[in-house]
């Protein structure tokens, strides 16, 4: 299959009064026609500016793509002008906000809020664009959608506000959906809802998905593969079984290994990741994982490790992968 | 550090229906705390009355439940079911509209101010926020001095500031890091500060509120082996508030299953995790995702429909019922009570 978005040596940062923050250091990673693919990462890592940085929506002046390429369907997105990108954004390529409260118009109701959009993109008269906005709520999930219509913001839960989130995203039938971690505010249950909704649809109308989590366990079910970022880069990369199963970068190891898992018997104690991310305008010398690593070697603080490929399909960015992988499989 | 006083058993508790403790649930004579039928219902509106339809929020909504001294009791259910709420009103952050709270033999509801002072640094709290619950214009040394010295725990001036690094190295923070202020320290850190505030006062019971559901996966860990270590260390008991099942089974003896206001199951931890009875624990299980993508593929999920029923407006009879799997017509008749199933296991479910 093709990909369909392909992002190579992506360098997104910010140039503050206290310095220049690598918020994205050199990414690259695909997402094929139809495709689950995750991003998975500490808070602050650079998985939101990433998927701005797609978007192109960075917030100037002090964030800037300083290089790299982004290629939808073959055409570079940094090449385009403002208007050709509003035509991609919202149409071709849709993203759903880590907070749906901030991301929707508390002014405004939902319906007028999912018809201005197909007015403008798809050229709906009014009639035309209330029939689709009913549609959506439907295929969202939301009751009695006719109803709703005229409702507001404040006036939905959250589970709800994010499964608008959704139906606006799909409102001009994208072929890319970023989701920023569409489920983090929301309790455990709403979470598997909407989770399930967003793979359902992503099965039934054939859209790819980058779902974007702070959490390995919450991806494990709907990836087909996974991007690892440590602190502005993806440190390990490959189809979502052999992530999980047969880890080669230590902090991957360490996230999979620091969290209790309800399908295991007890610990008697947890196993942290000792020490915490590095300031992404202080980054330490060599392997940013380097002070909280565990299988850490001379070099390790001294040269950048290369993502390489470690077997057929998998890349892991660590000097001893190596060794990593011998003692998983022990 | 925990000078632990003796203190008097809570009295036999009384039967009650409907949230009320079974026969045969007498509380250990060990029992540090124990709550009885606590009911805290907020007025909508500030308390004002509009055309006499005032509204009431049902946030806790006849709670029962002990615990012994040194363990950790897990509470658990979805946002706004009123975990926190049960947490304030043992800290009697607020007052219960009804109900008691016995601590260490002594209903908390029922004492005058001058009475509660003594025992107050005696329940601390670890907030969710490590963000908005330390004090921005303090330095980490003043956060933790200062409590001491308003329930004169250290009251010499000199002995307060010798604890100060004492407590910081005990929760993992560089003593040095005692002149910063919270905004310089990482999520993980303020955390740590807020821990070593709650030890500053030599408490028995700490009611933990998701203290690390804002935390980092890499960090939560790092927080939890400390809790866990420092509870052994002091005999701590831990009220653990969290909406995160897999850390609750990690942290917890006994678990509660809050919906709605009220617990809909207790039992010891593993019995809760092997063989849950209530048809919510077991859809909040199933829920609970698990790191490993080929048994993710072949498990089966229960997906609960509809969201959390508003607390202004429980449902009749069982008030999961409207999103209950296996829900007959009686569930939305009868409320179903907490009964004891197996010993130690109650579960409030007219099915189980
Ligand atoms: N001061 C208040 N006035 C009115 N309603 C309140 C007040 N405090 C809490 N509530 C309501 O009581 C219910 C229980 O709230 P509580 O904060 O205890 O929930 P929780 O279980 O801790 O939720 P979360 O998981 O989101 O922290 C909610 O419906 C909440 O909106
Ligand atoms: N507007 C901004 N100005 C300066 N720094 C920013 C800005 N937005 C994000 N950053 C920084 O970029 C880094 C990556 O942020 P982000 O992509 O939001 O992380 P996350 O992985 O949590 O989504 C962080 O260090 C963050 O503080
Ligand atoms: S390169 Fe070195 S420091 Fe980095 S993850 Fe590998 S072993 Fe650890
Ligand atoms: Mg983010
Ligand atoms: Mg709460």
């Amino acid at each position: 299959m093709g990909a369909l978005l392909e992002v190579r040596d992506l360098t997104t940062y910010f140039f503050t009064g206290a310095g220049v923050v690598r918020a994205v250091d050199g990414v690259s990673y695909d997402v094929r026609e139809g495709e689950t693919v995750a991003l998975v990462g500490e808070s602050g890592c650079g998985k939101t500016v990433s998927a701005l940085s797609v978007m192109r929506l960075v917030a100037a002046p002090a964030g800037r793509i300083v290089s790299g390429q982004i290629l939808f369907r073959g055409r570079d997105l940094l090449a385009l002008d403002e208007e050709g990108m509003r035509r991609v954004r919202g149409r071709e390529i849709s993203m759903v906000f880590q907070e749906p409260m901030t991301s929707l118009n508390p002014v405004l109701s939902i319906g007028r809020q999912l018809t201005e959009t197909v007015e403008i993109h798809l050229g709906m008269t009014p009639a035309q664009a209330r029939g689709r906005a009913v549609e959506l709520l439907g295929l969202v999930g939301i009751p009695d959608p006719g109803r709703r219509l005229a409702q507001y913001p404040h006036q939905f839960s959250g589970g709800m506000r994010q499964r608008i989130m959704i139906a606006m995203a799909l409102s001009c039938n994208p072929v890319l959906i970023l989701a920023d971690e569409p489920t983090t505010a929301l309790d455990v249950t709403i979470q598997a809802q909407i989770l399930e909704l967003m793979k359902d649809l992503s099965r039934r109308l054939g859209v790819a998905m980058l779902i974007i989590a702070h959490n390995l366990g919450v991806v494990a079910r709907y990836a087909d593969r996974v991007n690892v970022m440590y602190a502005g880069k993806i440190i390990e990369r490959g189809t979502a079984r052999e992530i999980y199963a047969n880890p080669r970068h230590p902090y991957t190891l360490g996230l999979l290994r620091s969290v209790p898992r309800l399908d295991e018997p007890r610990k008697s104690k947890l196993d942290p990741i000792e020490g915490q991310p590095p300031d992404l305008m202080r980054l330490p010398d060599g392997c940013a994982f380097s002070p909280r690593c565990r299988y850490v070697v001379e070099r390790c603080a001294r040269d950048i490790p290369p993502l390489g490929a470690v077997s057929d399909g998998h890349d892991a960015a660590c000097w001893v992968a190596d060794r990593v992988g011998q003692e998983v499989r022990a | 550090m925990t000078p632990s006083e003796p203190f008097r058993a809570p009295a036999s508790p009384t039967q009650s229906p409907g949230g009320g403790i079974g026969r045969g649930a007498e509380p250990p004579s060990a029992a540090i705390l124990e709550v009885r039928n606590l009911v805290k219902h907020f007025p909508l509106g500030g308390g004002r009355v509009f055309g006499g339809m005032a509204g009431l929020v049902r946030a806790v909504d006849g709670v029962s439940f002990w615990i012994r001294k040194g363990e950790t009791l897990g509470l658990v259910g979805e946002s706004g079911c009123g975990k926190t709420t049960t947490g304030r009103c043992i800290l009697q952050l607020e007052r219960p509209t009804s109900g008691e709270v016995i601590f260490e033999g002594r209903d908390l509801t029922r004492l005058s101010p001058a009475e509660f002072r003594p025992l107050r640094r005696k329940i601390q709290v670890i907030f969710q926020d490590p963000y908005s619950s330390l004090n921005p214009r303090m330095t980490v040394g003043q956060i933790i001095a200062e409590p001491m010295a308003v329930h004169g725990i250290v009251p010499d001036r000199q002995a307060r500031k010798a604890r100060v690094p004492e407590l910081l190295s005990r929760v993992g923070i560089l003593p040095s890091l005692a002149d910063r202020y919270p905004h310089e320290l990482s999520g993980g850190q303020r955390q740590r500060i807020g821990v070593a505030r709650a030890l500053a006062m030599e408490p028995s019971l700490i009611v933990c509120d998701e203290p690390v559901s804002a935390l980092d996966v890499s960090i939560q860990a790092q927080i939890i082996n400390l809790l866990e270590d420092l509870q052994a260390e002091f005999h701590l008991t831990y009220l653990f508030v969290a909406h995160d099942l897999s850390v609750v089974r990690h942290i917890s003896d006994r678990v509660a299953v809050m919906y709605l206001g009220k617990i809909v199951e207790l039992a010891d931890r593993q019995a809760l995790y092997e063989d849950p009875l209530h048809p919510y624990t077991k859809a909040l299980l199933s829920a609970v995702p698990i790191p490993d993508p080929a048994l993710e593929a072949t498990r089966e999920r229960v997906v609960l429909k509809g969201e959390v029923p508003s607390a202004l407006s429980p449902p009749s009879g069982c008030a999961f019922h409207p999103r209950c799997p296996i829900a007959v017509d009686e569930c939305k008749r009868v409320v179903p009570e907490l009964r004891e199933i197996r010993p130690g296991h109650r579960a409030a479910c007219i099915l189980a």
